[in-house]
């Protein structure tokens, strides 16, 4: 039972495995020495549920701090429940959900949500991967280049939002007037649909794009030299290399990449709700640029109306499951056909 | 299920709590669950945002009560403040036993009464109501008659203007003929539609919704009957105030530049607009916006279309949560007591409610230089005790005033026609009235 080296030749890599003790040969006299035996079964104990024990913390900090509220919102949605109100909250069992499939303002805030998530996050992954390929070329200054491309995402979200809605401002903001000062007309950057997305997108690109990027480095920088060295004997062109050893090597990175990107995507809240002169939960005058997460706001804390809030959260929960489903799908597909598994 | 849930909320609470590091164990110690301290004094918590200018009078107040001891909690930004009071009253429990609460606000905590104290019964019995001016007592007075709150500060409204932009819009600038023109809102759009055509490229109010709400909030009734009931829709007035002011829009009136966004500074530093609807803090804010080469341009005058108006100001309240609501009542009764409140006015600038404080030497004295010397002090004073009528408030009068309306009128400005906006109104008013 000490012995593990049959199973790490065999298995898959090392399996986190309980530390291992000196143990008795399991056979013979348990009943001789009852000390010895009580101490042994402690240590038997001790191996078997010390590891869970552990790993316990986690578990349980999660089981109150995810789960439950998660349980819980999927528990409020089924009332009609108004935060505060004098009268009591009412059941209504899926009520909430038929109505918001059935509310315009939510496809509105849906087709929002994938306009500016396929804005933010397809370009960014593009420009994140180039400029992994850039910094990992033999750049003078390269540790500088690559805290460079993180800074963004270390400012402050809230005053990165106050100044590019400065610089998207309408009348007075800095891109209207450079647009002007050669002729073209301003963008209604806050009233129209399309350019408040592309806004906000750009919003989103600038603080994430740097990070990913280092994610990517990273892995590229885990891919062997030989494996190049090779390509290069065989007389293999630097687009060649990037687009058969690079990119299907980077693949489970930048399947990473796209799910936490997706995720964030989807959950897009601070940029919009920071982009809204009337910073109430609207989006826009006419919801313009109104995100699923910036509807279950208005309608959840600032209409009080927890139960419809809550329907909101988990069809939106839901969605991304989905979505998120759906990219690893395609991510796989689409970088290429490295080694398998 | 009111009760089923706010107990959920303190398991989870308790639960948190206890996850949670000795520091919040200490705070959760004897003083808050008797309301007492350790040496056996009283201690009443009272909660405000922004500046309130209480400082020194809660020392001046705690030396006068030995067995008192306030424990003051600030919260910087107002949505912060008041996000946190909904959140406590909906879980029952962790609110201070003074809590302040905005004007815009109110409509909201009135529509939660039932969890207030009434401060005519608990608060000192002496105390005249007739202290603050009526109209700051009537609308902080449920259905019911009981009074939830105490008056802090005002902010009654005059028009300020640009001197310099009527003068060069051939427009007359001595101050009768400009009260004559502020003086109804049909004088008002007159004159603006003269200052527009005569071609100075500026605008002349700020945004169509700061005109929108001054104009609803002097109806005889608002957004709501006092059943609850909206009727945006079958009170006339709404529709007629929304077509003025959208018709102005239409005729390049506004200056499209929503209140409070970066957008309007610049539009105030660049004299986009003519005149703006006053309450007596935009004094400090027009000062900070259009800076120190507009310093002299801008003026104030004691008028206001069809009256006055008021905009801001706060109250102190007692939650039916407070474990001593007799002594917060107290302490809440004496710092919006006359006196103080001139103090705190003194210290924070907070424009006092009470009558009394109202023709106090020190506020009658207050001049602005940025506004040519005049004498705000007197002239708001003036304008506080211009209109007597506090507009009945439902439930999401605030909500229906800052997002519904304010968003359709910006849509209008941004060019949806004034029926589309009207439509966009009206659905989403139901939307969050329901």
């Amino acid at each position: 039972m000490t012995s593990d080296t049959t199973r790490i030749a065999s298995g898959r890599g090392l399996e986190p495995r309980p530390p291992v003790r000196d143990l008795p040969p399991t056979t013979g006299d348990d009943g001789g020495d009852p000390s010895r035996s009580w101490r042994y079964r402690l240590s038997r104990l001790d191996v078997k549920f010390s590891p869970y024990l552990f790993i316990a913390p986690f578990f349980l900090i999660f089981a109150l701090a995810g789960l439950f509220p998660l349980l819980y919102t999927a528990y409020t949605s089924l009332y009609e429940w108004t935060l505060g109100a004098n009268d009591d909250a009412e059941f209504i069992g899926l009520g909430n959900y038929v109505e918001l499939f059935s509310d315009a303002q939510f496809w509105n805030a849906l087709l929002n949500t994938f306009s500016i998530f396929l804005l933010s996050t397809v370009p960014q992954v593009i420009v994140a991967v180039l400029l992994a390929a850039l910094l990992n070329t033999a750049l003078r200054g390269r540790v500088a280049w690559r805290m460079g491309v993180l800074l963004p995402y270390v400012a402050s979200l809230v005053a990165l939002a106050i100044i590019f809605s400065n610089l998207f401002g309408e009348q007075y903001g800095l891109i209207n007037t450079l647009l002007q000062a050669i002729g073209v007309d301003p963008v209604q950057w806050q009233a129209d649909r399309f350019s408040s997305h592309v806004a906000i997108a750009t919003m989103v690109n600038w603080r994430w794009t740097g990070y990913n990027a280092l994610i990517v480095l990273a892995a590229m920088q885990a891919i062997p030299r030989e494996v190049h060295e090779a390509a290069l004997v065989d007389g293999a062109g630097v687009m060649r290399r990037f687009f058969s050893i690079t990119l299907p090597m980077l693949r489970p990175t930048i399947i990473f990449v796209v799910v936490t990107s997706t995720i964030g995507g989807l959950q897009i809240f601070t940029e919009p709700k920071l982009f809204d002169p009337n910073s109430g939960g609207g989006g826009g005058s006419d919801g313009q640029y109104q995100t699923v997460v910036l509807y279950m706001y208005q309608q959840g804390f600032l209409n009080q109306d927890v139960g419809y809030g809550s329907a909101i959260a988990w069809v939106l929960f839901l969605i991304i499951i989905v979505i998120a489903g759906i990219n690893f799908l395609i991510t796989r597909r689409i970088a290429g056909t490295g080694e398998a598994k | 299920m009111r009760h089923r849930s706010s107990r959920w909320v303190k398991v989870l609470a308790c639960t948190a709590a206890l996850a949670a590091t000795a520091a919040t164990t200490a705070a959760c110690g004897s003083s808050d669950d008797s309301g007492k301290t350790a040496d056996g004094k009283i201690e009443l918590t009272l909660a405000t945002f922004n500046e309130f200018g209480y400082e020194d009078l809660i020392s001046e107040y705690e030396a006068a009560h030995s067995d008192v001891k306030i424990v003051h909690r600030k919260t910087g930004k107002s949505d912060a403040h008041h996000q946190n009071l909904y959140t406590k009253l909906a879980a029952g429990s962790g609110l201070s036993d003074v809590e302040a609460v905005e004007e815009g606000h109110l409509s909201k905590v009135l529509a939660r009464s039932g969890q207030f104290n009434d401060l005519k019964e608990i608060g000192p019995s002496g105390l005249d109501t007739n202290r603050w001016v009526k109209w700051k007592v009537d609308s902080a007075t449920d259905k019911n008659g009981h009074l939830i709150g105490y008056g802090t500060d005002i902010g009654p409204l005059a028009m300020c203007y640009r001197k310099d932009l009527l003068e060069a819009a051939n427009l007359p600038t001595d101050p009768a003929a400009v009260k004559d023109m502020f003086s109804s809102w049909d004088k008002y759009f007159a004159a603006g539609e003269r200052f527009t055509t005569a071609g100075t490229g500026k605008a002349w109010f700020d945004s169509g919704a700061q005109i929108f709400n001054a104009m609803v909030n002097q109806e005889e009734q608002g957004y709501y009957d006092k059943d609850d009931k909206l009727v945006v829709t079958s009170n006339p007035v709404i529709k007629e105030d929304w077509n003025q002011v959208t018709s102005a829009i239409s005729k390049g009136l506004s200056a499209k530049l929503p209140f409070g966004q970066p957008e309007w500074t610049t539009g105030a530093k660049n004299s986009a607009f003519a005149t703006k609807t006053c309450p007596s803090w935009m004094l400090g804010v027009i000062t900070e916006s259009a800076g120190p080469e507009n310093k002299g341009k801008w003026e104030v005058i004691d008028a206001f279309p069809e009256g006055g108006g008021n905009w801001g100001g706060s109250f102190l309240t007692v939650p039916k949560q407070s474990k001593h609501p007799k002594e917060a009542a107290e302490l809440a009764a004496w710092l919006t007591a006359p006196e103080q409140q001139v103090k705190a006015f003194s210290t924070a600038g907070t424009f006092p409610s009470q009558v009394e404080a109202l023709s106090s030497p020190e506020l009658q004295a207050m001049t602005n230089e940025y506004f040519n010397g005049v004498k705000a002090g007197e002239l708001f004073a003036k304008q506080a005790q211009a209109f007597d009528k506090a507009q009945y408030k439902g439930p999401a009068s605030g909500q229906l005033q800052d997002e519904v309306f304010a968003n359709a009128l910006q849509a209008v400005e941004q060019g949806k026609s004034s029926d589309e906006g009207w439509t966009q109104a009206v659905e989403n008013a139901e939307k969050v009235a329901k």
